[in-house]
């Protein structure tokens, strides 16, 4: 064995004390100490102690929060966000110029595979070690030997008049005179988003679903280079269309805590009722769909509706029915009238009524209860190796939701209790999004109650060069990161936004497994990942 | 089963006589369509939506046209599960190049006479996303379009707008 640089064993030491500090008094000391990003603690390592890393941390019991790529200067960064107990570090390490392999993290961190591969296929990064080879977000419009996130890539590529499909994909397969296999998608029979799905089944019987994603990749992290706030707050708005309000939060913060800036009091109280009213959106809808996917015509009717009415009232208080463009750098864009403020009230009472009375319809249909109660169950011990995010994790056991365990503003000044369930079926996924909604319904009203007069955006100024920190925020499918930093000149140099269904879209490869073709698309909605969030 | 039945009986239906918000022609247009419809679909519209590329906001607004208060079906227009049962082609997204050859492939299998309606900004114009190396922009700029729905993302409203247009063209 080599002797080991005495520097490496410094910085070994270092990180086994910043992983040992997680949810202790002590992180708090690190971070004023050392140097931070956001709220996480920095921890620069040799990228020798890449795989040592995460071996420490996950016997540290951290979660695997996000990872991505950079390159500055020709040589490759790679990072990747731990999490304890509500504490983040932020491991980074310098590949040597011209070096471009590094061991994987996958290996102690399952949901680390796909972020993986995507900088494999966009930095050309080789992670050594790593269980799968397959490309991942890499189709054919681009050369194997071709990495669009590097800084000589030109964004608009070398494309063919006719990009070919993504044929030979090396999926799964079993053999036996039992076995179907079944391709769906991309182009699926319901109105939604492209992807495809590559079932192994016995009779009806699902054995093994492979996934395949990256249909709609449209290179959001090459767009927002040479971006200016503004117009990086646009794209993230559009990273993926449920969740606009999400997005543009956690990266308008990351460019706002990377220039000092501080939203004033009423624009943060006003994201909050942002947020909140598109996770209650978001969440009736899926009720809603959740219901039509069993045939319950009458609970699609009933929530369908109710989403409606909702979205309709965004449109008359704050000018867009799903709030796109409403958070920008420096605060926000839409103001609460008066007007507003005095009819929100009467509304959320008028939804929380129905809810009260639509529960027990739900709670006591027979076939709808016959088709959700103990299909896609999840187990506890899956969802934490996977690092699963938002209801999903939380209908699964996993007690994390940011907006209480690690408080941004305004949250910091509110009462958050994350419903938790421990059943992990599509029945805990549904209802703990309806208690979901009567919390937001309740925060939404704490907020309105405690909102500040006076301005709602901030005066912008450039950074620092190179300046850079992290987002966080908890969207209404769970924690969005968002990594930001800019060039000398106030642009934007390199943007990584993580949708929480980066982790939760693998959980339903397993989720399905012994369940029946026919419950897929409940399944599959219960989990409801976004496949443009995930492709960027 | 009261409460249900008592709580269908009290909602009751909410289904919205097309009032025009802004344009006091469409609900003559919407009669005029429907008569289209009907002596040229035998009284169905079969819609394919495709998503070539969207950030999914565009699906979110035209899977509203399926709740009450808009019911598109009720003009006769109705979405459908295969490319073979469609008359129209409802495209979003800028068009992703890994959805190039999938849009073309839905294009193929939708029989004659067929119509492309390119839906949202980036379908459009391509949007936020114009064309890149992963994207080709416009749908325009990989099949013919027959009509455009700007918006992002139009609104039911819109939509309902934008497809009554389409064929009240003479």
């Amino acid at each position: 064995m080599n002797a080991v640089p005495s520097s490496n064993l410094k910085a070994q030491d270092r990180l086994a004390s910043c992983l040992l500090s997680l949810g202790t008094a002590g992180f708090a000391a690190l971070k004023s100490a050392g140097s931070t990003l956001g709220p996480a603690l920095l921890c620069v390592i040799p990228s020798e102690n890449w795989a040592g890393a995460a071996e420490l941390a996950a016997a540290g019991d951290c979660r695997w929060a996000a990872g991505w790529a950079d390159e500055q200067g020709g040589a490759a960064i790679v990072h990747a966000l731990l999490e304890k107990a509500g504490d983040y570090l932020l491991l980074r390490t310098q590949l040597p110029p011209g070096c471009n392999e590094l061991a994987s993290q996958t290996p102690y961190f399952p949901g680390a595979a796909r972020p993986e591969r995507h900088a494999r296929d966009l930095f050309g990064l080789d992670f050594l070690g790593h269980p799968d080879s397959r490309r991942w977000v890499r189709h054919q419009a681009w050369d194997e030997r071709s990495f669009p996130l590097r800084e000589n890539f030109p964004l608009s590529g070398h494309p063919q008049p006719l990009t070919p499909p993504d044929r030979h994909y090396a999926f799964a397969s079993a053999r036996g005179d039992e076995v179907n296999e079944i391709p769906v998608g991309p182009v699926h029979a319901g109105i939604i988003e492209p992807g495809h799905f590559r079932f192994l089944a016995v009779g009806e019987t699902v054995l093994n679903l492979e996934e395949r994603l990256g249909y709609v990749h449209k290179g959001i992290e090459k767009l927002a280079v040479g971006r200016d706030p503004e117009s990086l707050a646009r794209l993230a708005g559009r990273i993926s269309g449920d969740t606009t309000v999400g997005h543009a939060w956690a990266a308008c913060q990351a460019m706002e805590r990377a220039s000092g800036i501080e939203p004033p009091p009423r624009a943060l109280w006003l994201r909050a009722i942002f947020a909140e009213r598109e996770r209650v959106a978001n969440h009736l809808n899926d009720i809603g769909m959740i219901c039509n996917d069993t045939a319950f015509a009458f609970g699609y009717y009933q929530f369908s509706r109710l989403r409606e009415l909702w979205l309709r009232d965004n449109l008359r208080w704050f000018g867009h029915r799903l709030l796109m463009d409403r958070v920008v750098p420096g605060g926000v864009a839409a103001d609460l009238t008066a007007e507003a403020a005095a009819a929100m009230p009467a509304a959320i009472a008028s939804l929380k009524r129905e809810l009260d009375e639509l529960k027990p319809i739900l709670d006591s249909g027979p076939i709808f209860q016959d088709r959700v109660v103990a299909a896609g169950i999840l187990p506890e011990s899956t969802a934490r190796a996977l690092g699963c995010l938002g209801y999903v994790g939380r209908a699964s056991g996993i007690d994390w939701d940011l907006r209480e365990q690690s408080p941004y503003a305004p949250y910091d000044r509110l009462e958050v209790h994350a419903a938790v369930r421990g059943e992990g079926d599509v029945a805990a996924r549904l209802y703990l999004r309806y208690a979901e909604v009567y919390a937001s319904l309740n925060l939404i009203e704490a907020c309105l109650g405690r909102i500040d007069d006076g301005p709602i955006r901030a005066g912008w100024h450039p950074p620092a060069e190179s300046a850079e920190s992290l987002g966080l925020v908890e969207g209404w499918r769970g924690e969005i990161t968002a990594y930001v930093r800019f060039d000398g000149k106030g642009r934007i140099a390199r943007f990584y936004p993580r949708d929480p269904s980066v982790f939760n879209w693998p959980a339903l490869e397993k989720l399905i497994l012994g369940n029946i073709v026919p419950d897929f698309p409940l399944c599959n909605k219960s989990v409801n990942g976004s496949y443009s969030g995930q492709d960027l | 089963m009261n409460k249900l039945l008592s709580k269908i009986a009290r909602v009751g239906i909410v289904t919205e006589k097309f009032k025009p918000l802004t344009d006091p022609e469409l609900e003559k247009l919407g009669a005029e369509i429907k008569a289209v419809i009907d002596r040229r679909f035998a009284g169905s519209l079969a819609i394919r939506q495709v998503d070539a590329g969207s950030c999914n906001a565009c699906e979110l607004e035209i899977a509203a046209l399926g709740n009450p208060f808009y019911d598109a079906e009720r003009f006769g227009i109705h979405f459908v599960a295969s490319p073979r049962h469609a008359d129209v082609l409802l495209v979003t997204g800028p068009v992703s190049r890994h959805m190039q050859a999938a849009l073309l492939a839905t294009y193929e299998a939708t029989p004659e006479p067929k119509w492309v309606v390119a839906v949202g900004t980036c379908a459009a114009d391509g949007g936020e996303f114009g064309s890149n190396y992963a994207s080709c922009g416009a749908v325009g700029n990989v099949l013919k379009v027959d009509a455009v729905i700007r918006g992002c993302p139009p609104t039911p409203t819109e939509l309902i707008r934008g497809l009554l247009s389409l064929f009240a063209k003479p």
